[in-house]
């Protein structure tokens, strides 16, 4: 087997702030081959975003390793890691501020191009936006290569970032939000265009959103991992995840996402969840951080142990005790390293694969 | 106070608590004249929830403001009426009311939850000194009833008072300061609340809790309720009618059932295929085409026109009125008999 694109092992992250570390990244563990769709799904402040960031190298993890195929991206020399730059890009979630206001579309796409030595000449680069545009879906491509961001609607912003990503044709696409700016009649044929480069240029995606629906629909071929607080606390292929959703916090999600249909989403129960309140990362709960809002709580253990990350079938990973307990006959242990990085090697090994159909 | 209509006088139909009539708002700008709202009329009838739908610029927003007559400088209503029921009975209009009288039809009468409310709190003052000002600034209440009513809201809002009262803003999270809005709005026990964008920006279990505290509110409590919203689910969820928004118009009313299950209007049939549901199959999403129009030079004829699938030339010609397409269902579409919501499944859920 090859190495994959991307693996995260083990990684954490901790800020540390004046009044104390926050634990913003949790022992994740993942993988991503090329062409593959991966969505980190998860309310604000789980950790989403700081793992789209350590998947990019924009940010260093304090435990744990990177390895872009197979080689520790901290342990790179500087062409190497240049390499694994151009080949991981980031679009980001704010289309009016990830654009330089002074820079006309033009020179904000033909900057990577020069610098990366991608074109030759004014004339090439002229030619190699226009085509960028193009795929992006901004046509005619000429009427938009001298307009500044002030210019342009939301929508035709956040295709400007997607066409910069794509100058310096990466591999690896880290979108962190990238529709949940636009209003939705727009929102649809972004993730079109963003649907069509993986399917025509073989691009990559780890898509953050806090939106299932769009999770749902962009991924559906692909992969989910739910993050709580800095954890995945479950992964597995999209239509599982989405119609037999087996962690209690992913099911108290799925149940509490309003529907654009009246008679359905008016038949959906009340939240079963013991409390409304997200806890600070500052001071996250012992045993399971779900604990505390969980309607499967059992004292003595879930306040006590934390679940790992365990497979309960061929498919799919749950952090539930009860869960595992019921799936599989043994509650989901934890070797009690504070770090929270395994000692386990069983687990430890390939957590990544996980999650994926064996077809 | 102009009362020209006692609702004894009509003839036995219930006198909306709110009914506005050609409603027209302008923003005086350099650029231009922006038409924000164009002929908007809509009735609002007691204990009922209307959603008001539309993407942003559609002038949803401006409509609210324009409704309580706190729209920014450099905006104004040109024309159209907005005639508010009291509980008494008495027929008012709105637009009629001096300084005085329309501070106190403000928040005792009809109270607005702005959008970021997140940020509507004064960070420097406890949320019990906010909740006096208010009291204090839109009614005569003693420092007593205000407090006993702050309680007995913020309860209603699964909210402890005694721990809240005391806290500054930034103290509390983005629900719990969501769900302090909410009370503060039913303060002075008014008939109508409009609420702008009441979950954007939560997150979904904190969305859900906010829903749940509002329709717990509107079976506890007598108010109607007009809420401003981008997002269909919401709508799908609290309405019990649906407007739809779009280049400073409503095109399309009707019963929340037949908006969502039976829309005929193109461009909110364009909004609920863009919007997908998350249980089961997945279906077919489709995005509109091109994007809304400039409000300073409206295209002729039906706004939506440039967009339009089912445009054909009579539409960039004649401004189509609101058609009566089904029982208390009106769409602005010269072809709604055209316009029908089919769901394809691309693949199933397994």
């Amino acid at each position: 087997m090859t190495e994959p694109l991307i693996a995260l092992d083990h990684v954490s992250l901790v800020f540390k702030t004046r009044r104390g570390g926050v634990r913003a990244v949790d022992d994740v563990s993942l993988s991503l081959e090329a062409g593959e769709v991966l969505c980190l799904v998860g309310e604000s402040g789980s950790g989403k975003t700081t793992t789209g960031k350590i998947v990019a190298g924009l940010l260093k993890p304090s435990s744990g390793s990177v390895r872009f195929r197979g080689q520790d991206i901290w342990q790179m020399d500087k062409a190497q890691f240049k390499a694994y730059r151009r080949a991981v890009q980031i679009v980001h979630q704010d289309p009016y501020a990830s654009l330089n206001p002074i820079h006309t579309v033009f020179t904000i796409l033909a900057t990577p191009l020069q610098r990366h030595g991608m074109v030759r000449g004014r004339a090439e680069a002229v030619r190699r936006v226009l085509e960028l545009l193009e795929t992006v879906d901004l046509t005619p491509p000429e009427s938009f290569l001298f307009k500044y961001p002030h210019q342009l609607s939301g929508g035709q912003r956040q295709r400007v970032s997607i066409a910069r990503a794509l100058t310096v044709n990466p591999e690896l696409i880290v979108a962190d939000e990238a529709t949940s700016m636009v209003d939705v009649s727009i929102r649809v044929s972004l993730l079109n265009t963003l649907q069509r480069l993986r399917d025509e240029l073989g691009v990559g995606f780890l898509f953050i959103t806090h939106d299932l629906a769009i999770a749902k629909y962009f991924a559906w071929h692909g992969r989910i991992a739910v993050m709580y607080l800095g954890r995945i606390v479950e992964f597995c292929p999209t239509p599982a995840l989405i119609n037999d959703p087996q962690h209690p916090y992913t099911r108290a999600l799925l149940a509490a996402i309003p529907e654009p249909d009246p008679d359905l989403t008016r038949r959906k129960g009340k939240l079963q969840l013991r409390s409304l309140d997200i806890p600070s990362l500052l001071h996250i709960p012992p045993g399971c951080s779900f604990h505390p809002r969980c309607p499967l709580f059992e004292a003595g253990l879930c306040d006590v142990q934390r679940p790992d990350l365990v497979p309960i079938d061929e498919m799919r990973l749950v952090a539930c005790h009860v869960v595992a307990r019921e799936r599989t006959g043994t509650i989901a242990k934890h070797a009690a390293s504070p770090v929270g990085i395994s000692s386990d090697p069983v687990i430890g090994a390939d957590l990544g694969e996980y999650g994926k159909e064996s077809s | 106070m102009a009362a020209w209509q006692r609702s004894s006088a009509s003839n036995g139909a219930p006198v909306p608590v709110l009914s506005v009539r050609n409603l027209e708002v302008r923003y005086f700008t350099r650029a231009g004249t922006v038409q924000a709202v164009r002929d908007v009329s809509f009735d609002l009838h007691a204990s009922e929830s209307i959603a008001l739908i539309g993407e942003s610029g559609c002038g949803k927003t401006t409509l609210g403001l324009a409704l309580l007559r706190l729209l920014p400088k450099g905006a104004r209503i040109v024309d159209g009426e907005i005639r508010y029921r009291r509980r008494d009975g008495q027929v008012i209009d709105v637009l009629q009311l001096d300084e005085e009288e329309i501070r106190r039809f403000r928040w005792q009468e009809c109270a607005m939850v702005f959008q970021g409310a997140l940020n509507a709190l004064n960070p420097v003052l406890r949320v019990w000194d906010q909740m006096l000002d208010t009291a204090r600034a839109h009614a005569a209440l003693s420092r007593d009833e205000v407090r006993e009513r702050s309680e007995r809201l913020l309860r209603m809002v699964q909210l402890e008072p005694e721990r809240v009262l005391n806290a500054y803003p930034h103290e509390l999270s983005g629900g719990m300061r969501q769900r302090v809005m909410i009370a503060m709005s039913l303060l002075l026990d008014p008939q109508i609340i409009i609420y702008d964008e009441p979950t954007t920006a939560l997150d979904i279990l904190t969305q859900r809790a906010i829903i749940e505290v509002l329709r717990a509110l509107r079976e506890q409590l007598d108010f109607s309720m007009l809420f401003i919203s981008h997002d269909l689910p919401l709508a799908a969820e609290l309405a019990d009618r649906v407007a739809t928004m779009y280049a400073g118009k409503i095109i399309e009313v009707g019963d929340v059932r037949e908006i969502f299950y039976n829309p005929r209007h193109p461009y909110t049939l364009g909004l609920i295929k863009a919007v997908p549901p998350i249980v089961g199959e997945l279906y077919d999403i489709s995005s509109i085409p091109g994007t809304p129009p400039n409000l300073i030079e409206p295209p002729a004829g039906c706004s939506f026109h440039p967009r339009c699938p089912y445009a054909r030339e009579r539409c960039a010609r004649e401004t189509p009125p609101l058609y009566e397409v089904g029982s208390l269902h009106t769409s602005a579409c010269h072809y709604w008999r055209e316009v029908k919501l089919e769901r394809q499944v691309v693949e199933t859920g397994d």
